[in-house]
């Protein structure tokens, strides 16, 4: 094992936990403005990838305005999920809530299934395939796509949180609901403003990993599953925690399938959050004892 | 020591205790009806893949069951529980196809494997306050899944592995309805088990924690033992139903049964029946196993219906069908009494 | 007097730079009614929680028996014989009047998940003794009327009871009662006043924090004050009516001191 491979390893890694990272900011932010987990925020993935590749194969869409579409379609689609089936279903137990969004995971990969057929659809890589040597180790141009989507969107995240209206509003909902409501916040605002806002990055992160992996109906199950170990190690309901969470993942996923087993490259993400859970449960960045 | 608070006061208390007693009562003489009603269908439904669907029921049912303990008793949640219904099966498989185990011994040996995994994630999570069980259970949960696709050499991978039978003192239990009658007999055991493990000392201090921790601790509860304890029979039952299906008719498991939609479909049923009752995982496990054979037939419509229909039962009735037919059944009784009340009125008149 | 049954020296713990109790001491002398009185905020609450493990302590000790309670779980505590009674009164809201004062019965069973599912080893024979000893007790309470009702739908009054019922019933040496006379109305506090006397009669030794001072001199052999933390005065009623600075600690709070 040569250091250039370990190195070839961590830059792969570094791109999935781009993915994972934008998953997990999703989870942190529904779970922020509701306390609900959405096991539906891997699907959000699933349909970013899958309507830009039928966009640009059905309608001859450039990609551009195809990815455009895929990320309004897939807004939509968050909103009506809180208005349709977390809104009437808010003051249930959290196990009702995990059901209902595991249901709408279902229902939606079964929607795409009908609607786009089984079969992988090809995205091309956004900028060729010619891929650049960094220090010994390659690394498609693609790559960099998916991260700087992730760098850029951290990046705006932050800065609507920090300089806007709504983002102010949405982090005084998430610190203390009741007391936000008497300064005037309408909560379910904040919650619709969420669920769109994980939609959104969630379909971006399926637009740039598309032509990584391929759009496909089923890829959002696993990926939403990794995002959420992603978001829990980074501490469930921190921004900063979840980009940090998912690129650790990422790498460590990476290292963990090319030194160990690349059989088992899916457990990794998973013995990853267990070992977290008996060490450290409240995540990198979550504080001690405010995890339940 | 006797601490006499107020014996001023001296009621009828044999009307409650009689009560009481006869509560207990009627609740074994519900199970005896059901399992005298489940040893007679036979008679009734002779096609066979009924039969596998009841079998199938009754293998959800200790599931659901298990489960029930855990979430209903203890309040807490496994998101990977059909890992350990995985566990079961194919220690159980491995142990007899590969090794020629005894198929009792091998299912002995699978119910201590689970119980220690189940004891192993239990024990530390379950010490801290949260879902922490929650999100080990779900790891678990697709780590076992993975390991079951990707130890090709010992699970057979994907393809799955033939399994063979098992049979009581040399008599075979090698025909649906023979297998039919050994799993319901089972169903029967563990039901009665778990009817008399609520009722009792611990099955108190369980719900007693699920109500307040602090108060079951004041009284000398060790709240945190307790919930693994709960955890690792609610993991043994899942690895019975595990060692059952392995040696069931088909002689055949593969991966796909012990997913994490499984784990969700056993969550729906306990769920759906009404947590922390006894004939909640009866009501769920028929109604799920119902709606999932109902749907295969729909090619690739299932899924969508299936999704749908979790997420309208849950939103509808988040308590559970039988707190929503009980609820049901207090405004219609409620109407009829109103009606009754001013049919008097007028009457009066 | 008899012998300290309850020991506690430099008790001391502070709340995010707060001294909510600071380097108190004080004993319990067995078979006594002491009570722990003092203004809003003077600790008393966190006093009790400290006893019981429930929150823990910076500094100090508490012997309980040759036992240190603090830093030991509080299941243990429970175990070495004191019960607790809370302010708001913690039932089992889903389960029948009953089945609470069976749980308070936790300690006197032996049965395990085993044995009571398989309904071996004395298990049935336990569960049947259990169910006469619970139904008794409410009988003594005058509950027992009330066996078969949940929890939950009792008055105030009745929590109480049930309450003090329950922890009688895991046959505590030392019992802890949270203002037991809060919510009650004046023919209940009497009633609660009977009930605790009678309890100490019974060989339990009580240990109460109560606002209703009238309550709190009638019933008590010794009386600690709190103010802010800290102990301000100990010693019978008598001594503490009188004691010029409790009456300041109380101005304008409690005039009927």
């Amino acid at each position: 094992m040569t250091a250039v491979q370990v190195w070839q390893f961590f830059l792969s890694g570094l791109t999935t936990g781009g993915t994972y990272a934008l998953i997990a900011l999703g989870f942190s932010l529904v779970y922020n403005a509701t306390g609900v987990i959405n096991f539906a925020q891997g699907e959000f993935v699933m349909l970013g990838g899958m309507i830009t590749a039928a966009a640009m194969a059905a309608w001859g869409l450039p990609l551009w305005l195809a990815a455009l579409v895929a990320v309004a379609i897939t807004t939509i689609v968050g909103l009506v999920l809180d208005r349709a089936a977390i809104r009437p279903a808010r003051h249930s137990s959290p196990v009702v809530l995990v059901i209902i969004t595991v249901g709408a995971s279902i229902f939606i990969r079964g929607l795409a299934s009908i609607i786009w057929g089984p079969d992988e659809r090809p995205l091309p890589a956004f900028s060729g395939d010619t891929p650049i040597v960094i220090l010994g180790a390659t690394i498609t141009p693609q790559s960099l796509w998916v991260l700087g989507a992730t760098l850029v969107t951290a990046l705006i995240m932050w800065a609507v949180f920090e300089y806007t209206i709504v983002g102010k509003a949405m982090r005084a909902c998430a610190i203390n609901p009741p007391a936000a409501q008497l300064c005037g916040i309408e909560l379910s605002r904040m919650v619709s403003w969420s669920f769109a806002l994980a939609a959104a990055i969630g379909a971006i992160a399926g637009i740039v990993l598309a032509p990584v992996t391929m759009a496909q109906y089923n890829v959002g199950a696993m990926l939403g599953l990794k995002g959420f170990c992603a978001a829990i190690l980074g501490g469930l309901g921190n921004g900063l925690g979840s980009i940090l969470g998912g690129l650790v993942l990422g790498v460590l996923e990476a290292l963990g399938a090319g030194l160990i087993s690349s059989q088992y490259k899916d457990a990794i993400a998973f013995i990853v959050l267990i070992a977290m859970l008996l060490i450290r449960p409240s995540g990198i960045l979550g504080r001690e004892g405010s995890d339940d | 020591m006797s601490v006499e608070l107020a014996p001023q006061s001296q009621p009828n208390m044999s009307d409650e205790a009689a009560l009481l007693a006869r509560r207990r009562y009627m609740q074994k003489l519900q199970i005896l009806a059901l399992f005298s009603f489940m040893a007679l269908l036979p008679l009734v439904v002779r096609n066979t893949y009924y039969i596998h669907v009841i079998i199938f029921i009754g293998l959800n049912l200790i599931l659901a069951t298990g489960l029930n303990l855990l979430m209903g008793y203890a309040g807490q949640v496994s998101l990977g529980h059909a890992a350990f219904f995985g566990i079961g099966a194919y220690t159980s498989g491995i142990l007899t196809a590969t090794y020629d185990w005894n198929a009792w011994l091998a299912l002995l040996a699978a119910l201590a494997l689970t119980s220690f995994v189940a004891w192993l994630v239990g024990r530390p999570t379950l010490r801290l306050k949260g879902h922490h069980l929650s999100m080990a259970t779900l790891g678990v949960g697709i780590i076992v899944a993975v390991v079951l696709r990707q130890w090709e050499g010992m699970t057979g991978g994907p393809a799955g592995m033939k399994t063979p039978g098992i049979s009581i003192l040399g008599f075979d239990l090698n025909t649906d309805l023979r297998y039919y009658y050994f799993v319901w007999a089972w169903v029967c055991l563990l039901t009665v088990l778990f009817a008399n493990l609520v009722e009792s000392r611990p099955g108190r201090a369980l719900r007693a924690l699920h109500d307040s921790e602090l108060a079951a601790q004041i009284l000398g509860i060790d709240t945190a033992s307790f919930k693994v304890r709960a955890f690792v029979i609610s993991a043994a039952y899942a690895s019975i139903a595990g060692s059952l299906y392995a040696h069931s008719s088909m002689r055949f498991i593969s991966p796909t049964p012990f997913a994490f939609e499984t784990s969700v479909a056993l969550l729906v049923m306990v769920v759906l029946g009404g947590q922390g009752t006894l004939w909640g995982p009866v009501v769920g496990a028929v109604s799920i196993t119902f709606i999932q054979e109902f749907l295969r037939p729909w090619a690739q419509y299932d899924i969508v219906v299936y999704g749908l229909i979790l997420m309208v039962l849950m939103i509808v009735m988040p308590g559970g069908l039988s707190r929503a037919l009980g609820r049901l059944w207090e405004i219609v009784s409620g109407r009829v009494r109103a009606r009754r009340a001013r049919g008097r009125g007028g009457a009066e008149r | 007097m008899s012998r300290p049954l309850l020991q506690v020296s430099g008790l001391t713990k502070t709340f995010g730079g707060l001294e909510a109790v600071s380097d108190v001491a004080f004993d319990v002398a067995e078979g006594s009614i002491k009570a722990l009185i003092g203004p809003n905020g003077a600790g008393k609450t966190t006093i009790f929680n400290l006893l019981t493990s429930v929150i823990p302590a910076d500094s100090g000790s508490a012997r309980f028996n040759g036992h240190e309670l603090l830093r030991m779980p509080t299941h243990r505590i429970a175990a070495l014989g004191i019960g607790r009674t809370f302010q708001t009164s913690l039932l089992f809201d889903q389960m029948t009047v009953l089945e609470n004062v069976m749980v308070g019965h936790h300690l006197g069973g032996r049965s395990s998940m085993l044995t009571a599912a398989l309904g071996i080893l004395g298990a049935r024979a336990e569960e049947r003794e259990c169910r006469a000893l619970a139904m008794r007790a409410l009988e003594q309470a005058g509950l027992a009327d009330l066996a078969g009702r949940p929890a939950s739908e009792l008055p105030i009054g009745q929590r109480r009871l049930v309450e003090v019922a329950r922890a009688l019933a895991s046959e505590p040496k030392l019992l802890l009662m949270d203002e037991p006379a809060a919510g009650l109305n004046m023919r209940e506090t009497d009633r609660m006043g009977e009930i605790i006397q009678r309890t100490r009669d019974g060989g339990v030794t009580v240990l109460l924090v109560e606002h209703d001072m009238s309550l709190v001199m009638s019933i008590s052999e010794e009386i600690l004050v709190l103010d802010g933390g800290r102990r301000l005065a100990e010693g019978p009623p008598e001594q503490i009516r009188h004691d010029e600075r409790v009456l300041a600690a109380y101005l304008g709070e409690e005039a009927e001191l």
